[in-house]
């Protein structure tokens, strides 16, 4: 066990690693931007006298190695500094008090993706796992063939495009789930549920297409195997060759598939929201991308990032863990 | 409704039973239905009745009633398609059967119909593309004067549209057709642009790690590695940022930015699989006698290397061709990615997208921005039908 | 006569491959009596192991019987149902796989898939199996037959594997057992121990068997009665020792007579002589692990050095360090009484012209994009600058000289070639950049043994024509014996002992040289039952490594 242990523990600290020169990188890069955040704060008409008054407030005058150990050092304890739009409004009103920091400007919005996120994994993990393992066990009849179609269609297809679709068939011409999915906090979970079916569903048609071909690949791959073929000989029944032989092998590829495809969802996510005006974190990130608030930008980067890269990680470490030659060495 | 559920699903079970004991009388007991499980005789069922329905459903778009016909238009629509591309895919194959060089008939005699539709909807586009000026009616900035805009499409002036226009107009008075056609070249050109470049910044290196190994590898691996822990439409959007607020004050073009960020993006991904491709050959044995009989680097990498890397290459390309596809479409839709007043799909749908509401009273209103949509799904579609069938066919019938 | 247990007639099977059926097997009658061994023997592609299979009723995807009947105790295996079959499959037939390794369930425990079969098809409950489980494992001789059951398959050896996937077959006491090359994958030391264990627990509970192998000596000691196939026929059948003693058909008779080939001994090599390479102290290591220590030895114009040892003996990594594709880490490698720099980047290019190399795979060692003609040509134009019509005709007189019809041959790629042919290819490039040391890594291995025969006079004659050294290394005695010189065992990367061939085959021997050359199966059939006496039946092999 200790073995494990010490590789699962190699696996955390390069995630880590990682994320620190991840979030190098997306400092640098917004760095790279001309001029600096005062004069984007204040605009044109600004004077000089007030520009370096906020820049001297958000320690702009600071050399950039300072101010990224003062931004990881906030970042670390959730505060992510001060939105320039707020920051913006609040100085044509004169006060300090309408000033949203990043992270309250996140906080909420976070909660709403992580939702929809969840409603679409609860619905697209069973469903693509089972369609996946039946297409594996029936491969090159008809209904694998119709799946191979569909799944490669759905693939293919943009996100907004299948957003369209879905809106036009069951928000407009059969009004079942409403095409706007403008939740708030406090609303009852049924309700809430219900207007973030379209967009789970988009997601779902999405993922469930990935995660199914990468099931049924990895299931066939399984079944090829001599093991499989020696439990058949040995009389074994179908059904005991599937859960007996099969699926203890079969489960660290699937647990990979399914956390890699989670981590596909994020990406999924940000078009998804911006259709359905779903007020999550994806959404807030392309209207701060349009508006160039650098902050938001920069935290919804690093927290995008974490979450691919925890994901991606935790697909690492299950495949370890269910790894028999790992788990009982030698 | 849950009761409702439920009765059909037990409904239908019993029709199984019945279906795989009706098929065993008849049949004298062939192996067919006797070994048949349970479940396969519930898909059977399943599936009769989905067919059942789709047939009931095309039926009712074909009603006389407008009000039914509507809310089935799609539908039909959807189911006409369909039968007339795979008729035409089928034509289309027959006739690559015929004609052309003896390989070309030979690889068209091996094709299943998926594949052979994906080529021809690719040739298609690249006529299209190619000659988008000749073929569009209008131009795809031109506000043609004297015309409404909001034409309906569909060309049927009594439902508000115009014969001249037959896919209508848009929010300012611009022709669709032309803009779809015009579409092809730019959004096509730009993604197969952005390819070419992603391939060859993550082939070069990709191939160097492979050969050289050492440093370099290590180097250049733990870079992409990096890269590729950031979501690449979230960085792609981050870099866009940036590189909007560049372009204007360098002069250049911000879709130029567009196409080297995401160039350089997905160069990563090729980047890992030519790296792994080339492994897969460096340690073959006739690299080791070609190192052995004392042969530079460029003979390796040109002569043994790269002739037997290029069928994986070729399928990847066409993958990557549509993951970037995909990419600028989104971005394209999310407003920062190919700039008005280029024609591009992506904003188009973004334009147009208002009228998907109107499609329970004017059917023909919500196609607008389902065309433009359509059109980035039909050649995305078609380019993974043909990669999984070279995919397939390389993996050796195996399977 | 009683009813035979196992009765197949006019049995043909068919694969498919690029949408069409094309035969496997074509018509093949074979019958068997309880508790008899049938071996069954073919070269690769004689679809031996389909037939194998057929015979329990079951056929791989993409594959089918498309005629005859087959019968088991009377119960028609093509009609029955999947049920019926699954009744008979495990508890009657029971199968033994070529891979143990990879045809362990690698997530379960050994005893918990022993008790599978017994306790699912209710022969015996779990608890009566486990114990008999431990019985068969003492039975088979394995190490600690109470523990070794509860580990992982991985923590095994390939060897006790085999063995312990026997004991499984064994658990519900079938009437038949199908073993599909039980010891190919394994070395000739433990091969021994696998196949006496086999034997005697077939004898004992007075199972029928099918024994599929390709090696003749090792399937004499196994089978009552002998079946040969070629290409999915039959060419005879006749019990052991008449099959041994007088085969009727002609291919028969020349598999027999491969084993016959042997060159006449050559002089003694004259003192003084400078060897064309000589290994001197020789340390090597992949990374900080060490594979060789002090290796040192000599070959000379006109001869053969066999480098002879099991896998990891260190024998492929000494080629390595003297072609410089691993530098050693001291020691040296002289060319013509001259030191070699030690990586194969400092040497010149007549330096490493001279020292030239044939793989084992001749599919990974030639490039499948490039033609015959340019991959025989390259060496040519690039050691010796020819080129147009000079290096044309070089080209074709090195395909004459590997028997090759030059202008059918030159434009061919390699995946249009047999593998005999493509290993001839292989011949001719190195012999392109006119040698004067071929280094030979078994390049037999890979090949039929009437191919194999083929290659090996091929580079006898060669040899002879041009006097090239070779360095030959295998782990087959059987072509050190027909080819060889000067021998030199290896083992965990120390020579154990070197010498001339006469000697190296007359004893005395070293302990180890003497385990390796009595482990080599002989085509006398009582040589197993005399080897195991000798030993002493009790510590077949392991005793023996023991001793070392």
């Amino acid at each position: 066990m200790d073995n494990v242990l010490k590789i699962i523990m190699q696996r955390l600290a390069l995630g880590l690693l990682t994320l620190l020169i991840v979030s190098v990188v997306i400092f640098v890069a917004v760095n790279m931007l001309p001029g600096d955040f005062a004069q984007a704060i204040l605009g044109q008409g600004a004077t000089e006298e007030s520009v370096a008054a906020i820049r001297r407030d958000l320690g702009l005058d600071q050399p950039m190695v300072t101010r990224y150990f003062d931004w990881l050092g906030g970042v670390v304890q959730g505060d992510f500094g001060a939105s320039f739009a707020s920051a913006n409004a609040a100085s044509f009103s004169g006060t300090t008090s309408g000033v949203k920091t990043v992270a309250q400007q996140i906080g909420p919005r976070f909660a709403n993706t992580m939702f929809l996120a969840a409603v679409t994994a609860v619905i697209a993990v069973p469903l693509s796992v089972t369609l996946g393992i039946l297409a594996a066990l029936y491969r090159n009849s008809v209904f694998d063939r119709a799946a191979n179609i569909f799944t490669l269609t759905s693939i293919s297809s943009p996100e907004f495009f299948l957003a369209y679709v879905l809106i036009l068939f069951l928000a407009v011409l059969n009004p079942i789930f409403p095409s706007l999915s403008n939740i708030y906090d406090g609303m009852a979970f049924s309700e809430r549920l219900n207007k973030s079916m379209l967009p789970a569903l988009v997601l779902t048609l999405v993922v469930t297409a990935h995660m199914m071909r990468m099931t049924r690949a990895a299931i066939i791959n399984l079944l090829a195997s001599p093991y499989i073929e020696m439990a058949r000989l040995k009389g074994m029944s179908p059904m005991r060759v599937i859960v007996k032989h099969a699926l203890p092998n079969a489960l660290a590829p699937i647990i990979n598939v399914v956390a890699l495809n989670l981590a596909y969802l994020i990406t999924g996510v940000v078009v998804v929201e911006v259709v359905f005006v779903y007020p999550g974190i994806g959404q807030l990130f392309v209207d701060s991308v349009k508006t160039r608030d650098i902050p938001v930008v920069q935290a919804c980067c690093l927290i995008f990032a974490a979450a691919y890269i925890l994901l991606n990680l935790t697909a690492d470490i299950m495949s370890i863990l269910s790894n028999p030659r790992l788990r009982h060495p030698k | 409704m849950i009761l409702w559920i439920a009765a059909v699903l037990v409904g239908m079970g019993a029709l199984a039973w019945v279906f795989r004991f009706a098929g065993q009388a008849a049949t004298g007991n062939v192996p067919k239905f006797r070994d048949m499980p349970f479940g396969v005789a519930y898909g059977y069922i399943l599936a009769v009745l989905v067919v059942g329905w789709l047939i009931w459903a095309y039926f009712q778009g074909r009603s006389s009633d407008p009000a039914i016909a509507n809310k089935f238009f799609f539908l039909r629509i959807g189911i006409e398609g369909f039968i007339i591309f795979a008729i035409a895919a089928w034509l289309f194959r027959l006739a690559g059967r015929r004609v052309g060089t003896a390989w070309s008939r030979k690889m068209f005699r091996a094709m299943p119909l998926t594949a052979a539709f994906g080529v021809m909807i690719i040739l298609i586009y690249a006529i299209l593309a190619i000659f988008a000026g000749l073929l569009a009616p209008y131009g795809q900035e031109q506000i043609i004067p004297g015309v409404a805009a909001n034409i309906t499409p569909g060309g049927d002036p009594a439902l508000g549209g115009n014969p001249d226009f037959p896919l209508g107009t848009d929010q300012i008075g611009r022709d669709i057709l032309s803009r779809l056609i015009y579409g092809a070249q730019n959004t096509v050109g730009i993604a197969f642009a952005t390819t070419l470049l992603a391939f060859f910044l993550g082939g070069t290196f990709g191939f160097l790690a492979a050969t050289f190994g050492g440093w370099l590898d290590q180097v250049l691996s733990r870079m992409v590695d990096v890269l590729m822990a950031i979501p690449s439409l979230i960085f792609a959007l981050l870099l866009m940022t940036i590189a909007s607020v560049w372009a204007p004050r360098l002069g250049i073009p911000l879709t130029v930015f567009m196409v080297i960020i995401i160039a350089v993006i997905d160069s990563t991904r090729v980047f890992r699989l030519s790296r792994a491709v080339g492994q897969n050959i460096v340690v073959m044995d006739y690299i080791e006698a070609a190192k052995l009989r004392g042969e530079g680097f460029g003979y390796i990498i040109f002569k043994e290397i790269l002739p037997n890397a290029t069928a994986p290459l070729l399928a990847e390309f066409g993958l990557r061709f549509c993951f970037v596809f995909l990419t600028i479409a989104a971005l394209s839709f999310l407003g920062v990615g190919i700039q008005p007043p280029l024609a591009d799909w992506g904003t188009m749908v973004r334009d147009l997208s208002g009228f998907v509401n109107y499609a329970q009273f004017a059917p023909m209103a919500a196609t607008a921005p389902l065309l433009a949509a359509g059109a980035i799904a039909l050649l995305t579609v078609a380019v993974n039908f043909v990669v999984d069938w070279m995919l397939h066919k390389s993996s050796g019938l195996k399977e | 006569m009683t009813e035979p247990l196992l009765k197949m007639r006019g049995v043909k099977i068919e694969g498919r491959s690029d949408e069409t059926w094309n035969p496997i097997i074509n018509g093949v009658d074979l019958t068997l009596a309880r508790g008899e061994v049938l071996g069954l023997i073919g070269e690769s592609g004689a679809g031996k192991s389909t037939l194998g299979l057929a015979a329990m009723g079951y056929t791989r995807d993409g594959v089918r019987i498309s005629d005859g009947t087959i019968e088991f105790d009377g119960i028609d295996l093509l009609t029955a149902s999947a049920a019926v079959k699954r009744e008979l499959l495990g508890k009657r037939i029971a199968y033994v796989a070529q891979s143990a390794a990879a045809s362990f369930n690698p997530a379960h425990r050994l005893i918990d898939q022993h008790v599978e079969g017994p306790s699912q098809h209710g022969v015996m409950s779990r608890a009566e199996s486990e114990a008999d489980g431990m019985e068969l494992y003492r039975k088979l001789r394995l190490p600690n037959p109470d523990e070794i059951g509860f580990r992982y398959p991985h923590q095994v050896s390939g060897g006790q594997l085999q063995r312990a996937m026997t004991a499984m077959a064994m658990s519900c006491r079938p009437d038949l057992i199908v073993f599909d090359e039980p010891t190919t994958a394994l070395d000739v030391t433990t091969q021994i121990e696998v196949l006496s264990a086999i034997r005697d627990i077939v004898d004992q509970f007075g199972t029928a068997a099918i024994y599929i192998t390709h090696d003749l000596a090792v399937v004499a000691q196994m089978a009552d009665r002998i079946k040969v196939l070629l290409k999915g026929d039959e060419v005879e059948t006749a019990d052991t020792r008449t099959m041994l003693d007088a085969p009727t058909q002609e291919y028969t008779k020349s598999l027999w007579a491969v084993r016959s080939f042997e060159r006449p001994a050559k002089p003694a090599i004259a003192t003084g002589a400078v060897p064309v390479i000589s290994v001197q102290n020789v340390d090597a290591s992949y990374g900080s692990t060490p594979v060789l220590h002090d290796v040192s030895f000599d070959m000379h114009e006109g001869r053969t050095v066999a480098v002879v040892g099991e896998s990891g003996s260190g024998k492929s990594t000494t080629a390595r360090c003297i072609t410089g594709l691993l530098p050693p880490k001291s020691g040296q490698i002289l060319l013509d009484g001259e030191a070699l720099p030690a990586s194969y980047k400092k040497r010149s290019k007549d330096q490493l012209r001279q020292v030239q190399m044939i793989y084992q795979m001749a599919d990974t060692a030639l490039n499948p994009r490039m033609s015959i003609g340019q991959i025989i040509a390259r060496p040519v134009q690039f050691y010796l600058g020819l080129t147009g019509a000079a290096k044309r005709k070089r080209v074709d007189q090195l395909l004459e000289q590997i028997e090759l019809e030059p202008s059918e041959y030159y434009n061919r790629l390699p995946s249009e070639l047999s593998g005999g042919q493509k290993q001839r290819v292989g011949i001719a490039r190195a012999l392109a950049a006119e040698p004067k040391f071929i280094i030979c890594d078994e390049v037999t291995s890979a090949l039929d043994q009437l191919v194999a025969e083929g290659i090996l006079r091929l580079l006898a004659k060669l040899q002879d024509d041009l006097s090239l050294s070779y360095m030959f290394i295998t782990h087959d005695l059987a072509t050190v014996r027909a080819i060889a010189d000067e021998v030199v065992v290896m083992k965990d990367g120390r020579v154990v002992e070197q010498g001339p061939k006469v000697d190296m085959f007359t004893p005395p021997h070293h302990a180890y040289t003497d385990l390796l050359l009595s482990s080599v199966p002989e085509m006398d059939p009582d040589w197993l039952t005399n080897l195991l006496k000798e030993r002493g039946v009790d510590n077949v092999g392991d005793a023996a490594v023991d001793k070392m």
